[in-house]
């Protein structure tokens, strides 16, 4: 990409904006939930707003408005409101940048590129592309050629690209909440810095989340030997300081433990949820689990004893359900049965026969068998996980223990403990904290929020994303950039260094966390990419170093960074005695949000409004609560309850949940912030106050009581089973064990009309040079949701807000419907992800009465959006109710950001027109006009992907060409497995989906 | 001052149907009747027998109908054709109803505005209505007319006959 | 049905009272027109529906602003009240047309009386169901897409789509019944122009009434026409209900796919259309004493008429519950089922009750000489028509195939105000229309007395 010319200070670029951004905030504050998308468009016709913008602006700057080319967006960007904090300042970044597969000479209008980069999470890198549009990121995909993605992504990182244009993230610098810049931060913070120097820095703390950039880890350790006395406090509410301690018990050290599932045959879960998004390493361990989940080749066997109920459990052959204090117990049973070989040695408990049978299956299965314990298990857990895999040989075959990723991998919650009693103490001076927002998601007890405001902190500096509620709590407030826009490295969960290109120059003149350590160790104008490239000329060893540069962003990571292996022996003797089984009081569990994590995707609206995996909760967080204690305590969905433990409350409505443990409840941490945003502000309610050093994760002696009250819940699946109310059950996923499989491979197929089975002559489409069709395999989906978020970002599709997901509005036009079956109390699960059929004989375009919805030559089921005139007639005559309708302008056609963000190739819709799946049309015509041009031929088969097969970790959807008897999606129908949705109706779907094959051990099937 | 024609007026429908009779009777031809609501033989009885109402609302009906389907068949096969949920273009079936409606529309439409047409309706002026007692035609009055037009016409005859027929008045029409 | 009416004639009471002449029965009718004061109720009852009229209007004008989403509907209902509204008011319509029309060629000298007010109601409903198919869509303004003209898009509509169907059969039954109403009008605006004293009055009724002066040629092309335009009015009306039905049994959602819907719709337009006619003709005739000419014995035949249709109806519903289990289609029978007993089962029952059980009462004679009573009734049959039509739309479409989009439905106030809305519509255009036009066909009860037969010698 062309140079870009420098810009200068660009704080000072619009000096006199400032005065105004008061009101113009305050305007904004008044707006709430949904409608602030609205009070925006409002805003930008107020008069003081265009008044503000003229005097930013040559007069007509503003004419820009509906000028969609890029130098339109630029002028528009400072004239936006949200962009108040600076004016049209952006720009391609200073650096030259490597683009990925594509020609990296010049940019060719309409033709996207792609760049190499990753998105680091509590310290975890996920590798990824960036698809970018003549300088503007607008799709996020997996990186394929990295071991630890190969082209999937999880929800975080699809979603991230809204992250980057929310236009409400910190957009300036500020001291005391008034609008600051760099250049005086600069100078502000020379004198204490200059007094820590005497007193060896004996006052300076940093506050870091979890880093494994190994540029910024060696920074910090610079800047600490630069102040001997400083200390480095590492803290994030969803840690794994269950996970180092346990290595600690089990190796003396901490180590990380990587799974390899595609050796693994018989696979045990301990209240581990590893193939949803926040375990490390799930997309390629998603990928790896359905490769060896193949009923026509090896079937693996997956057990899991689990709490809270998670994908991984909907995924199972066998679910137990346990309260997650009594996993500890179980694994103890595991490892005596598993060593002693005695399985009844094992235990007395309920769960005895489980114990028993996974002990036998796992015997023959040795070095090709796994235990997975989970992150919110304590240490002993962890300890004996890894003692069983010892015991099976698994170690070096389907287990790997390597150096953990971590930088600086403390026990995060004594660090914080630390730095809360030195705050106390009076110790410090000056406080860094470097992301992450501990006033609101520290442990209660330590009651970090009233130590920052209360002790006397010198010098409080944030540095973040987002003026959150630890921001306000400070004296300085440095805005950050998104990863997108900023350069650096992190380690993915296997240790290889991904390094962090920018796709765009800082919206908001932010400063990365390099250059505000740079600054802190003196050097105030050294930006990332002096800092990163500086590091690794230092590490990198003999060879042109240029072009290992080039290679390592071309490729997005360092070769040969990944960890070794290392070969530990377990000491099992200091296991901690078991705890004592205790009395039947309630447990509360805290769980990262499936959706917004730990709350630092809380503004984020594609993730707000993400169907959560099983409850398919939208927009708020929930108390789950079993059936069996729902019927004990009277409860029902939506009843506000409040829970008590130790003393402290939190209230909240109760979400009943097939599958939930009795005397067990989970709460989701995340909501409830207070200063997240429009679309986070508000949202839910807030769990950590339960939350203790104490008890992380869950804790007993909790107490429920009914408020009387109900709050409104906004589910996008109303009816969550295949049975009728009236006893009859549909046979929406359809299914089978191995064993019936085998039996019977084409169950799946009964009641498919013949193709002969109608008056009419058929369309002719093997004429066609194509005919598309998508198979989407219901053995490898995990439900993960990446389809939906990636659907999402797109085709531009627009969230609804709360309250219409309520009135069943919501846009997704792929949707992963889940199905419980059988016992409430430990149901089995389905995952069914339904985009638009694409029927060949579609229902919805019989109806249509001005011929808006009509078939493509190339069996595409077409949607006009401009022939609409909504009478949503198709919607009520489509059987599989894909169709998506504007009931209202959900679209916000105003907040530039969102103009920047959207992809090009595909309509924005309006108010009043239906909408639904295309098969990602934009792409197909792309790859069409490709071929032609290349080879003048065909597209080759799987070089044409959807947007929700190109995100799929499970690689569970293939799209291609059924007139190509070779090509993938032709022969995965061909498959016995192979049915389709309601067919019938002789609706002839070219979405069709093969049937999920289970692996049930004969022994516990009752 | 010429006379548009002389004016007998009834009380009852069945002395007009008679006087009206006997007039055509009479020989005279250039003759009408006036009554405030359809009265049987009134017509027949002045010597008017059939209209052709019923044959314009006829061809109104088929020319509707043809057009509805033609129209129909045009756009689904030539002018626009397209893949509509598999079906082919020519879809009969789907086209009767709209042919029906369009012949229905067609067809009504020919038969009231023929009937006004073939009436001479509107019409603003007529001599009659220079009567003023010929205001009750539309109450409980009934009218008969001879024009003068009429070749057996002559004022002073044909006001006598006029006179034996009984009726309730007599008065001339101006023109 | 013809027939059954046939006796009730021999036996009851007569279509007019005795002791009427052409004069009086001209005089009665025409001076509530022309003579007789403004009644103070009458400005009352205008004002209020004029008001709800208002209502509509803003109710509207809001829809247009802020767009379809401020109604009730979603996915999977993604019809609510403006499609059950429309087939309850096109239904009302059809009783009109019946009475004009189909009595007219079965020779029922009895509807003289009532038929113009009935085609009147007809007009005024058509046009209150016409409204809604153009308000529900997600774009209003581009309603016109829907009918076949050249466009720069050279594209056209989709004449496979029972809403195209639609159009052409509500537009055609305006136009019909519009052209049928006046063409009834037109000798008695003669008269109307002949006896008002005041100048603008006599001017424009003597426009609409186009000169005519009841020659008997035009009387007798007048006959045949009207004739005609009953033969065609007759299978249109039929027809109009069945168009509606198929906007339902075209699609393939359970519920809606019946072979039996035709018949049951018409029938059920008529029960209701006959309804509305009773809740009118029974205060209209006691505000302008107009006993003798609505007599008893039209109150009768209408009740009668209702027991009939109101059975087929009740079979309608019997076929569609025996095909919900003889099909042994699981989709149908999970539809039956969850009309009885989901979460829409009390609305079900009380359609039951008000269009079944309680219309039973009128095998009782004194329910159907007791104007008081017949009005309650009518006003039952009313409600359960407009719930059966909710039945129809929204509860079929709440829990179709797929258990995972099963969905809940829930009328906004918008949806409410619209409603009334239409229903000031109707009133306001009926309080106009019986003020200022004959509100019963002056000639034609003038046809009724025993001086208007001629011998043939």
């Amino acid at each position: 990409m062309q140079e870009a010319p420098a810009n200068p200070k660009r704080e000072d670029v619009c000096p006199s904006k400032q005065r105004e951004l008061g009101e113009v905030r305050l305007q904004i504050e008044r707006a709430q939930g949904p409608e602030f998308w609205r009070s925006l468009e409002e805003l930008a016709g107020s008069p003081e707003f265009q008044q503000m913008l003229h005097r930013e602006f040559p007069k007509g700057a503003a004419d820009w408005v509906d000028e969609v080319s890029r130098r339109g967006f630029l002028k528009l960007m400072g004239a936006s409101l949200a962009l108040a904090g600076m004016s049209g300042c952006t720009k391609l970044p200073l650096e030259p940048i490597v683009p990925y597969v594509r020609q990296p000479e010049g940019v060719v209008p309409g033709r996207p590129m792609f760049f190499a980069t990753a998105m680091p999470l509590s310290g975890y890198a996920s590798p990824l592309l960036v698809e970018s549009h003549l300088g503007r990121p607008t799709k996020i995909e997996g990186n394929d050629l990295h071991p630890a993605s190969l082209g999937g992504t999880d929800v975080f990182a699809q979603a991230s690209i809204l992250g980057m244009y929310d236009p409400d993230r910190s957009q300036t610098i500020t001291k005391l909440g008034d609008v600051n810049s760099w250049s005086s931060f600069v100078q502000e913070i020379k004198g204490p810095l200059a007094v820590q120097k005497g007193l060896g820095g004996a006052g300076i703390r940093i506050l870091t989340q979890t880093i494994s950039s190994p540029t910024l880890a060696d920074q910090l350790r610079a800047l600490l030997k630069m102040y001997p006395q400083a200390k480095w406090h590492v803290y994030e509410p969803v840690n794994r300081d269950n996970v180092v301690e346990g290595a600690k018990l089990a190796f003396g050290r901490p180590v990380a433990t990587q799974y390899r599932l595609e050796n693994a045959d018989v696979i045990v879960s301990l209240d581990a949820d590893f193939l949803y998004a926040g375990f490390p390493g799930n997309v390629r361990y998603i990928r790896d689990f359905a490769k060896r989940r193949n009923p026509d080749g090896v079937m693996s066997r997956l057990y899991v004893a689990e709490c809270t109920p998670s994908s991984t459990g909907a995924k199972s052959d066998h679910r137990l359900p346990l309260r997650a204090v009594e996993i500890e117990g179980l694994a103890r049973a595991l490892l005596v049965a598993v060593t002693a070989n005695s399985p009844e040695a094992g235990t007395t408990a309920e769960y005895a026969k489980f114990v028993q049978v996974v002990a036998a299956d796992l015997a023959p299965h040795h070095g090709s068998s796994l235990i997975i314990p989970g992150d919110h298990q304590p240490p002993s857990v962890h300890a004996l996980a890894h003692a069983i895999n010892v015991a099976l040989g698994n170690v070096g075959k389907t287990v790997v223990y390597t150096d953990p990723v971590s930088a600086n991998p403390v026990n995060q919650t004594e660090s914080l403990r630390e730095l809360v009693s030195d705050m106390r103490g009076g110790k410090v001076d000056l406080l860094v904290i470097m992301g992450g927002n501990p006033v609101y998601d520290a442990p209660a007890d330590l009651g970090f929020a009233d130590a920052l405001k209360n002790s006397n902190v010198g010098l409080r500096i944030h540095h973040g994303l987002y003026q959150n509620e630890t921001a306000e709590l400070c004296h300085w407030h440095v805005n950050d950039t998104h990863y997108l826009e900023m350069w650096g490295d992190a380690r993915a969960y296997d240790g290889t260094v991904s390094i962090i290109q920018p796709l765009i120059a800082p919206l908001y003149a932010g400063k990365s966390a390099y250059e505000l350590v740079s600054a802190l160790s003196g050097v105030s104008d050294a930006t990332g990419y002096d800092v990163l490239r500086a590091y690794w000329k230092g590490q990198h060893s003999g060879g042109d170093f240029e072009a290992w540069w080039r290679k390592a962003l071309h490729d997005g990571w360092i070769e040969g960074s990944a960890y070794a292996p290392r070969t530990l022996s377990a000491k099992l003797g200091s296991l901690p005695a078991a705890p004592t089984s205790e009395a039947r009081t309630l447990e509360i569990n805290f769980r990262c949000d499936p959706s917004i994590y730990d709350g630092r995707f809380s503004n984020n609206g594609w993730l707000q409004e993400l169907p959560k995996p099983l409850t398919k909760l939208t927009w708020d967080n929930a108390v789950l609560v079993g059936p069996k204690m729902a019927g004990r305590e009277g409860l029902k969905t939506e009843d506000v309850v409040t829970l008590e433990l130790a003393g402290r409350q939190i209230t909240g409505p109760v979400w009943i949940q097939a599958g939930h443990p009795d005397y067990s409840v989970t709460v989701h941490l995340g909501y409830g912030r207070r200063k997240a945003g429009r679309a986070g502000t508000g949202a839910g309610f807030d769990a950590s106050p339960l939350r203790t050093t104490g008890a992380m994760w869950f804790a007993t002696g909790g107490k429920l009581t009914k408020t009387g009250r109900t709050y409104k819940l906004a589910s996008t699946q109303g009816y969550q089973t295949m049975d009728t109310p009236n006893g009859a059950s549909r046979p929406n996923v359809r299914r089978a064990t191995l064993e019936e499989y085998r039996h019977e491979p084409k169950f799946a197929q009964e009641g498919t009309p013949p193709p002969e089975l109608t008056l009419y002559p058929g369309y002719d489409y093997q004429r066609q040079e194509y005919a598309w069709g998508m198979a989407i395999d219901m053995t490898a989906c995990v439900g993960c949701n990446n389809c939906i978020v990636a659907c999402q970002s797109e085709n531009n599709i627009a969230i609804v807000g709360k309250e219409q997901v309520v009135r069943g509005r919501h846009m997704h036009w792929l949707r992963v419907d889940a199905y419980y079956q059988g016992d409430r109390d430990n149901p089995k699960a389905y995952f069914q992800p339904v985009p638009c059929m694409q029927c060949e004989n579609a229902p919805c375009e019989l109806v249509c009465p001005v011929g808006a919805t009509l078939h493509s030559t190339e069996g595409l089921n077409d949607m006009v959006y401009n022939r609409c005139v909504g009478t949503r007639y198709c919607s009520n005559n489509c059987p599989y109710k894909v169709r998506r309708f504007n009931f209202l302008l959900f679209q916000d056609w105003e907040t530039p950001q969102y103009k920047m963000m959207r992809n090009p190739d595909v309509t924005v819709r309006s108010r009043g027109v239906m909408e639904k799946c295309t098969y990602c049309i934009q792409r197909i015509s792309e790859h069409r006009v490709d071929a032609e041009r290349e080879t003048g031929g065909q597209i080759a088969d799987g070089r044409l992907q959807t947007a929700c097969q190109q995100s799929c970790p499970a690689d569970a959807i293939v799209f291609g060409n059924i007139n190509d008897p070779n090509s993938r999606v032709s022969k995965w129908k061909a498959k016995d497995r192979n049915y389709g949705l309601l067919a019938e109706l002789n609706t002839r779907p070219r979405t069709t989906h093969l049937a999920e094959i289970r692996n049930p051990n004969p022994e516990l099937e009752t | 001052m010429r006379l548009y024609g002389i004016m007998a007026e009834f009380d009852s429908p069945q002395g007009l149907v008679e006087a009206a009779r006997r007039t055509h009777d009479a020989g005279y031809r250039k003759i009408d009747a006036y009554s405030p609501f359809p009265v049987e033989d009134l017509a027949e009885a002045i010597g008017f027998h059939s209209n052709r109402v019923a044959l314009v609302t006829l061809i109104g009906a088929i020319a509707g109908g043809l057009s509805g389907y033609l129209l129909q068949y045009w756009i689904a096969t030539i002018s626009y054709p397209i893949n509509v949920g598999g079906r082919p273009y020519h879809s009969w079936p789907s086209f009767i109803v709209v042919t029906f409606e369009m012949t229905i529309l067609f067809g009504g439409i020919a038969a009231v505005f023929g009937m006004l047409a073939l009436n001479g309706l509107p019409m603003p002026y007529h001599p009659v209505f220079n009567v003023p007692r010929f205001a009750m035609a539309s109450k409980d009055r009934f009218f008969l007319v001879v024009f003068a037009t009429d070749p057996k016409y002559d004022a002073a005859g044909t006001r006598q006959f006029l006179e034996s027929l009984g009726p309730r008045s007599i008065s001339e029409v101006p023109s | 049905m013809a027939e059954q009416t046939d006796q009730a004639a021999n036996r009851q009471a007569p279509v007019i009272s005795p002791g009427y002449t052409f004069g009086t029965v001209t005089d009665k009718i025409s001076s509530i027109v022309l003579t007789r004061p403004t009644s103070n109720g009458w400005f009352v009852g205008f004002g209020i529906s004029f008001l709800l009229l208002m209502l509509l209007l803003y109710a509207a004008g809001y829809l247009f602003v802020r767009g379809i989403g401020i109604w009730g509907v979603n996915i999977p209902i993604g019809w609510g009240f403006a499609i059950v509204n429309f087939v309850w008011w096109i239904g009302i319509g059809h009783a009109g047309t019946l009475i004009s029309a189909i009595l007219l060629l079965l020779r029922q000298s009895w509807r003289n009386s009532i038929n113009r007010f009935a085609e009147a109601m007809t007009l005024f409903a058509v046009a209150c169901a016409g409204t809604f198919p153009l308000l529900h869509l997600g774009r209003p303004w581009l309603f016109y897409w829907l009918f076949p003209y050249p466009n720069t898009m050279t594209y056209w509509p989709q004449f496979r789509s029972p809403l195209v169907w639609d159009v052409f059969a509500v537009s055609t039954y305006f136009t019909i019944s519009l052209l049928f109403w006046f063409i009834g009008l037109i000798p008695d605006l003669g008269t109307l122009r002949d006896r008002s004293e005041n100048r603008w009055a006599r001017i424009t009724y003597g426009i609409l009434a186009m000169g005519w002066r009841g020659s008997a040629r035009h009387w007798h092309r007048y006959e045949s026409a009207y004739l005609l335009l009953a033969g065609l009015a007759t299978p249109l009306v039929l027809s109009v209900h069945t168009v509606v039905s198929f906007d339902f049994s075209i699609g393939i959602v359970p519920g809606w796919h019946t072979t039996i819907f035709p018949p049951y719709f018409v029938a059920g337009a008529i029960y209701s259309g006959f309804a509305m006619v009773l809740m009118l003709a029974i205060p209209i005739r006691k505000v302008y004493g107009l006993e003798d000419f609505i007599t008893d014995r039209h109150l009768q035949n209408s009740a009668k008429v209702m027991l009939a249709t109101g059975w087929i109806v009740a079979y309608g519903y019997a076929i569609e519950a025996f095909m919900g289990w003889y099909s042994g289609n699981s989709y149908d029978s999970f539809t039956l089922w969850n009309r009885l007993h989901g979460p829409y089962a009390p609305w079900y029952w009380s359609l039951l009750s008000c269009n079944i059980l309680f219309p039973q009462v009128l095998w009782i004679r004194k329910f159907r000489t007791q104007p008081g009573l017949l009005f309650l009734v009518s006003a039952i049959i009313l409600t359960g028509m407009w719930l059966e039509r909710f039945i129809i739309v929204v509860v079929s479409l709440q829990r179709d195939f797929l258990t995972s989009s099963w969905g809940m439905y829930y009328p906004t106030r918008w949806d409410w105000a619209t409603f009334m809305g239409t229903i000031g519509m109707f009133l306001t255009a009926m309080f106009l229309f019986v003020r200022i036009l004959p509100m019963i066909s002056i000639f034609e009860m003038r046809t009724l007395l025993p001086e208007a037969e001629v011998k043939a010698e």
